[in-house]
């Protein structure tokens, strides 16, 4: 649990890498998320992406902490390290993995053997040392790994390196996510946005949920697992983990910045998208195993597509014949 | 005599030994969850020596390499080259030996046999090797009858209507050749590399950003291979083992085994696997055909050179006289069994198979004698990181007629059945994670099977009358009662993988007088009651 916990501290790091750049002021937080996704809405149409890039870095700047990313950089080595600090990650794959394959092949029924995503374009938000990037590299995908620190997209590029199976089926960059939705010939291209364990990390969701709808293609997936606010993930969360047996640091998690399945989906409704699963996740200290569960107290995933009515169709994506497969009964 | 005696109580104490480390280790494996690692495990199986390799992108890199092309490693590579979600993985099998044609089928039979449970038949088909196996020679058998030598109490498994087969015999070189034919078949999935000799494995340091994550390989011819998962079925004296160190819990009974091809006196139905309890040992006959069975002597060392000096005729004579002595009965012993057994038909009429008579054996195929010594060994650990050991590398159960290869098929349906799962999850096959669940569930499977052994070797390791009594009341009873029977069968079977392993493992010592005597064989098989 707590090394999970220590995950999240990591992918939560993906904003606030960014803000060292510019110190701006952090106070006006949530009137430049507003501003931003105006900005976005406005780019996409003027393909002008510089004032997204000024407004990123204003947001950033309000979760920084240097300390955190110093203490990162210290852990940068661990993340393959199955038994360590990220173990809790590694086993989640087995949950989470099965989960993205298993909603693609339904959305995408293709036949690879070996390789059932191959064709796939996945974006992987928060991506840390590639612990989620690789298993989808080796289904066959073709998968973005973006994390604003930098050191572990050197760690997740060597570790990947070693391995000529997913040659040609990896790409990492050290940026955001709103950052590379500023590029617009990233837009819009991607067959699934994954946010595995980040966006409890995250002070705007409102420019998050944005821009993951800017970088998919209509009818494209959406998967975010995370933390639910509620008292059990309070006491667990920060009581336990980070006051009383100090695994994970005095202040990694902040609970405010916890959300709720229903806020989410409210959220994301109101982005463009149609939920379409929320699934609680139950990790088992004893055993280091991630089960599903009825709950969503504590851990969640969050399935999504992107609606298509909401956004004007892109002219270079040819995934029509996917759109049929996308139900939007949430909506 | 004497020198049979000492064997034994040499062999007594160093199996106390043994007994209590495997104990310990069971003890310890109960404790370790599915996917929960001590931390000092972890250490442990970090720590191999590790080296930096200095020509990094010269050499491709497989997923999967196999050592040793026996039948075992020969299965698995094609049990994962058919595998669909491997279909994309390079899949490599090293073979020091050269490729095993076999044009036509040979004359003479082998000595080397194994029995082939149902459970490996089914793996064996599912790769498509079986139906080459039926296609050249194997002889399938629907009952086993075991009994005693001091007593007249026996055990006899059958299914429930004798349609169904037991277990196959088959040679051991007709296996081989019929994967070798599959492999052929699966050359795009599965490479294979024979006459390759393994000069050194370099193992990874885990978790090290700096040097090579694989297993390296080096090749006598000077070629290094890396590979993911290094899977390691190269046999009882393992190399990869012991370049590993993992330790082996192994003891010594102090018995060899003489092996032959028997010629029957007549033509039978030849479909009922024998087995006797001697005081020496255990002594099997295996039917290959209607005219041919495999021999099977567990027994010491001294009787077992004797035997092998014996000439073609004395060594018949001594062969039926082990299945048909009635010298080791006790008049005692014989009358407490008839009493139990008489109880027995009082309260339950019906139950209780009729005892029949093995065939008696006119001579043996020419120099087909051969004399194994007897070793148990196992493998403390199956797994390290990004290596596996399969079948006998693992656990060598018997170096006799293939009881130990059941085990091994076991090894291999687990194995790529856990694989397969990794690889649809998109995991690196040679994650540490997948492989605990292999090592757990096999190890569960087989420390159970090594405990039965040891009970039944100490059952049967004497004469003493009481301990023989119970035997007798324990066997007749069993006999009796369906139930009992079903769930031993059902032992054997599924616990054991193998008909043969239980009673050939049950090693006894002292006397060795049977081989002597000689008393007339009768025409098989008989209904005695």
């Amino acid at each position: 649990m707590f090394s999970c916990k220590f995950g999240r501290l990591i992918s939560g790091l993906c904003i606030p890498k960014a803000a060292p750049m510019c110190g701006m002021s952090p106070t006006g937080f949530s009137w430049s998320a507003v501003c931003q996704r105006r900005t976005l809405r406005l780019q996409r149409t003027q393909k002008n992406p510089e004032p997204c890039h000024l407004s990123l870095r204003q947001s950033s700047h309000a979760t920084v902490d240097p300390d955190e990313v110093r203490r990162f950089q210290l852990l940068s080595s661990k993340w393959w390290d199955e038994q360590g600090e990220f173990a809790a990650l590694h086993a989640m794959n087995d949950l989470r993995v099965p989960l993205i394959r298993d909603n693609l092949l339904n959305m995408h029924p293709k036949n690879h053997p070996g390789r059932p995503l191959s064709g796939l374009k996945i974006l992987d938000v928060g991506c840390g040392g590639g612990l989620l990037t690789e298993p989808l590299g080796r289904l066959g995908a073709s998968v973005l790994g973006i994390d604003p620190v930098e050191d572990s997209i050197s760690t997740a590029q060597v570790h990947a390196s070693y391995d000529p199976e997913l040659r040609g089926r990896l790409r990492y960059q050290a940026c955001t996510l709103e950052e590379l939705s500023a590029e617009a010939e990233e837009a819009g291209r991607f067959d699934a946005l994954v946010a595995s364990e980040v966006v409890e990390h995250l002070a705007d969701l409102e420019t998050f949920a944005f821009c993951c709808n800017h970088m998919l293609k209509p009818g494209g997936s959406l998967f975010i697992t995370t933390i639910n606010k509620t008292n059990l993930s309070y006491a667990l969360g920060i009581v336990v983990a980070e006051q009383l047996l100090r695994i994970v640091p005095n202040g990694t998690h902040d609970w405010e910045k916890f959300i709720s399945p229903v806020e989410l989906e409210r959220l994301l409704e109101s982005n463009g998208f149609s939920v379409q699963t929320v699934q609680g996740m139950l990790y088992n200290p004893l055993s280091g195993a991630w089960s599903w569960t009825n709950s969503t107290a504590i851990n969640y995933a969050l399935r999504a597509v992107k609606v298509r009515d909401d956004v004007q169709p892109e002219p270079t994506d040819g995934t029509e014949e996917e759109e049929s497969h996308r139900t939007g009964t949430h909506s | 005599n004497m020198a049979g005696l000492q064997n034994g109580h040499g062999g007594r104490m160093m199996h106390k030994l043994t007994r209590s480390a495997l104990a310990f280790h069971a003890l310890g494996r109960s404790f370790i969850g599915k996917n929960h690692l001590s931390p000092i495990k972890i250490i442990t199986r970090g720590i191999v020596t590790a080296e930096e390799g200095n020509d990094s992108e010269k050499h491709e890199v497989y997923d999967i390499i196999i050592s040793g092309g026996g039948m075992v490693g020969s299965a698995m590579a094609c049990s994962l080259g058919m595998d669909l979600n491997l279909a994309d993985k390079k899949i490599l099998l090293l073979e020091a030996g050269k490729k095993q044609v076999m044009e036509g089928i040979p004359d003479t039979y082998s000595t080397r046999v194994s029995s082939i449970s149902p459970g490996s038949a089914t793996l064996l088909s599912s790769i498509g090797a079986w139906e080459h196996i039926t296609e050249m020679r194997c002889k399938p058998y629907k009952r086993m009858q075991v009994w005693d030598a001091c007593s007249d109490a026996l055990i006899t498994f059958d299914k429930e209507n004798l349609e169904d087969e037991m277990a196959y015999i088959v040679e051991n070189d007709i296996v081989v050749a019929a994967l070798t034919k599959q492999l052929d078949a699966l050359s795009d999935n599965v490479q294979v590399k024979y006459r390759s000799k393994v000069v050194k494995y370099i193992w990874p340091m885990p978790h090290h950003a700096d040097s090579i994550p694989w297993v390296q390989i080096k090749l006598a011819n000077g070629d290094t291979l890396k590979t993911k998962l290094l899977i390691g079925a190269d046999g009882p004296n393992s190399m990869v083992r012991k370049s590993l160190g993992i330790p082996t819990v192994k003891w010594n009974y102090d018995q060899s085994a003489v092996v032959a091809v028997l010629h029957l006196s007549e033509p039978t139905e030849n479909n009922v696997a024998w087995q006797r309890f001697l005081p020496t040992g255990p002594i099997a006959m295996l039917p290959l055909s209607d005219t041919m069975s495999s021999l099977v002597w567990s027994t010491s060392h001294q009787l077992a050179e004797e035997l092998l000096e014996l000439d073609e005729e004395s060594f018949v004579d001594a062969i039926n006289s082990a299945f048909w002595s009635n010298e080791n009965q006790s008049e005692l012993i014989e009358t407490a069994g008839s009493l139990f057994r008489g109880a027995l038909s009082a309260i339950m009429p019906s139950a209780g198979s009729p005892r029949q008579l093995p065939p008696s054996v006119a001579g043996i195929g020419p120099k087909s004698r051969v004399m194994f010594p007897l070793g148990m060994g196992h493998a403390s650990e199956y797994i390290r990181h990004r290596v596996a050991l399969i079948g006998d590398a693992a656990h060598r159960v018997h170096p006799l007629a293939g009881q130990g290869v059941n085990l091994g098929f076991g090894d291999v349906t687990c194995l790529t059945q856990l694989l397969s799962q990794a690889a649809f999850n998109g995991k690196d096959l040679g994650a540490i994670h997948h492989l605990l669940e292999y090592e757990t569930e096999r190890q569960r499977h087989n420390l159970p099977m090594m405990t039965a052994i040891d009970l039944m070797k100490r059952l049967y390791s004497t004469n003493v009358a009481p301990v023989v009594l119970l035997r007798t009341f324990g066997l007749q009873a069993t006999n009796m009662l369906p139930s009992l029977k079903v769930s031993t069968a059902c032992f054997v079977h599924l616990n054991m993988s193998s008909c043969t392993v239980p009673w050939n493992l049950v090693i006894s010592f002292s006397i060795s007088t049977t081989c002597q005597s000689s008393a007339p064989p009768p025409t098989s098989p008989l209904t005695v009651f």
